[in-house]
């Protein structure tokens, strides 16, 4: 336990708890009391099994659905009874989904307008005056997607990839206070994947991000990001931070899982499950 | 002759309730059906005042407020409580069917001889008729040798040039930070709200608005024919979804503009076809039947054609039926 901490945390969640169908035989303990500070500008990779409560971690934070028990704050915010287009004022997110974080049946440019106004009140001023239009083909244009020269085009007739590039444009377009990353590139082929990979790493230290990102990739884990939790079951059981997670290989991390494997002895078809996950 | 200007009326005050369908239906996603009601309601109001010696543009505004409160209503049961969307609109629908009775205080008004909005646009292309009486001469245009009624011309530029103002306002609006965030709603409401929109608000905004449309639309009815009648709205939402579908036969769905003008197409030429089947011998009973059976085929013919050029093992969605959403 630090005893003095000389930052305000960005994101802490404090003994977090959900229950899905409670009382029922589909009962699930997706959060069993996640505890979780992040300072600001930190990078941090959410790791676990299937199931094992990263994306509902995220979900509680960006307000999806309220916790059952424990608080949550943003920048110093109690948001814990905050809805979700509440907390869009302090959040960016991108989805696992490529659809799940664009609205296909508008153009881009409509898109990303709708994202230019993130958390703030929308009025009657057209949408796409002139200079938000400039604006947006400058920004679209920094993807290097070639996207800039189809602004009007549905997002509907994009792949995967230049949705997920665009969406976390979208997501940043105003500065978050907090980035939701749940493997948005997990829909992707790898060589997107990269480039989706290699632009989120760009957006987050260039705007000097807090970001958390849920993957399965090893290799991302531990390439990226200066903090990592492993989940388990609703709760968090691995914290590496600092030097520690710098030292981290994918070995270790596949190690670490072993670890949590023998713990919970698991039986041998769920162990070659995880190997086949990922490895 | 005159019939023909008369189903040109007629499509043009449907091209308002199809805006109101067009609105729920296409950019919510949201089968209301309140329309059956609240367009009743609209021309009950505005019926009832006009016999009370009100202002009838003050009635007509009155019309459209009274399809704005059904439709708040439809909307703020499906999102506050929680009710399905078909039957927020079936539970409102069917309380506006006493509201409507009572509103009336019977089945059935008559307008008489008060002014209208319509007799507004007569005397202001006419004169006022104290001053300037109407005699069989002015009474006739003559275009190319064919004689309508000045009166029948007249309210059909009225009406007309009411739907497309409303048209263009409408297009306006939802190209508007507002109007953008509305369609983004009924497109994906996921991704709107993350960007910070509260979306049971946008719902309830837009079953307003929707029924708006139609509640005027009802008033619109009322004036033009005299009457209002408790059962007017029957068969309507089937009438105004035939027209969007129509129109967007006519023109397609790319872009927003011509969608909504599809719409005001698709109700004109919804009104000529049922004229000209009427005209032909077709007995009138048979028309909501005919209408229904419209609808259904232009909602699975698409999906059906697909399947059909795919083969019989792939299962096509109904892109009429409901939209896919991801
Ligand atoms: N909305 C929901 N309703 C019911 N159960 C849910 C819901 N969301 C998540 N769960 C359950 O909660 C548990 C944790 O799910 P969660 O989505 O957080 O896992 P995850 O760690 O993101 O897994 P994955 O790697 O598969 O994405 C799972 O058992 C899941 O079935
Ligand atoms: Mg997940």
């Amino acid at each position: 336990m630090k005893a003095i901490q000389n930052w305000q945390p960005m994101l802490k969640v404090r003994n977090a708890r959900k229950t899905f169908n409670p009382h029922t035989p589909n009962e699930v303990r997706a959060l069993q009391g996640v505890n979780l500070e992040l300072g600001p500008g930190k990078f941090l990779i959410v790791l676990g099994g299937n199931g094992s409560g990263k994306s509902t971690t995220l979900n509680a934070v960006a307000g999806s659905f309220f916790v059952d028990d424990g608080s949550i704050h943003i920048d110093g915010k109690d948001v814990t009874r905050w809805r979700e287009d509440q907390r869009a004022s302090l959040i960016g997110r991108v989805f696992q989904n490529p659809f799940s974080g664009t609205a296909p049946n508008m153009s881009i440019a409509e898109n990303v307008a709708l994202a230019a106004l993130r958390g703030q009140p929308r009025g009657f001023g057209f949408a796409l005056n002139r200079t938000m239009r400039e604006e947006i083909r400058a920004r679209v244009r920094g993807l290097n997607m070639g996207l800039e020269d189809r602004l009007d085009n549905m997002i509907g007739s994009l792949s995967g990839g230049q949705r997920q590039a665009l969406t976390l444009l979208m997501a940043t377009w105003v500065k978050p206070k907090l980035l939701l990353l749940d493997e948005h590139t997990a829909a992707l082929d790898p060589k997107t994947a990269d480039k989706v990979i290699h632009l989120t790493e760009q957006v987050i230290s260039q705007g000097k991000l807090t970001a958390l990102m849920v993957t399965h990739s090893m290799q991302q884990a531990v390439n990226l990001g200066d903090r990592i939790i492993m989940m388990h079951k609703g709760n968090i059981v691995r914290d590496f931070q600092g030097a520690e997670k710098r030292r981290l290989r994918v070995e270790d991390l596949l190690d670490q899982f072993e670890d949590i494997r023998r713990m919970e002895q698991l039986d041998e078809s769920a162990s070659e499950m995880l190997q086949e996950t990922y490895i | 002759m005159n019939a023909l200007i008369g189903a040109y009326t007629q499509g043009c005050m449907l091209a308002l309730f199809a805006l109101g369908i067009y609105i729920t239906f296409r950019i919510f996603n949201f089968p209301d059906i309140t329309g059956e009601g609240s367009y009743v309601f609209g021309g009950a109001i505005t019926a009832v005042l006009i016999v009370a010696g009100y202002n009838p543009i003050l009635a007509t505004l009155a019309g459209f407020t009274a399809g704005m409160a059904s439709g708040f209503c439809t909307g703020l049961l499906h999102v506050k409580f929680g009710i399905n969307s078909l039957i927020s609109g079936i539970l409102v629908m069917t309380a506006l069917y006493s509201i409507n009775l009572d509103t009336m205080g019977k089945s059935n008004v008559s307008m008489g001889d008060n002014a209208t909005l319509l007799t507004y646009a007569e005397r202001a292309v006419m004169g006022d008729p104290a001053v300037t009486p109407r005699t069989r001469e002015n009474d006739f245009v003559d275009v190319l040798g064919w004689r309508p009624k000045k009166n029948d011309l007249i309210h059909l530029a009225a009406i007309f040039a009411l739907v497309a103002a409303l048209t263009a306002v409408t297009y306006w609006f939802f190209r508007t930070n507002m109007g953008t965030a509305m369609r983004a709603t009924g497109d994906n409401d996921q991704m709107i709200r993350a960007l910070g929109v509260n979306t049971g608000n946008m719902i309830i905004f837009g079953t307003a608005l929707s029924n708006g449309f139609i509640g005027l639309s009802g008033s619109l009815f009322v004036q033009h024919s005299g009457f209002a009648d408790v059962q007017m709205g029957m068969g309507m939402v089937v009438s105004g979804l035939a027209s969007v579908i129509v129109g967007e036969a006519l023109v397609g769905s790319r872009s927003l503009g011509l969608t909504l003008v599809g719409a005001i197409m698709g109700s004109v030429l919804y009104k000529l076809v049922v004229s000209l089947v009427l005209s032909m011998g077709m007995p009138p009973n048979d028309l909501k039947l005919v209408s229904a059976v419209f609808v259904f085929t232009a909602l699975v013919l698409p999906g059906f054609i697909t399947k059909w050029r795919r083969g019989r093992t792939a299962s096509a969605p109904t892109p009429g039926a409901a939209p896919a959403r991801a």
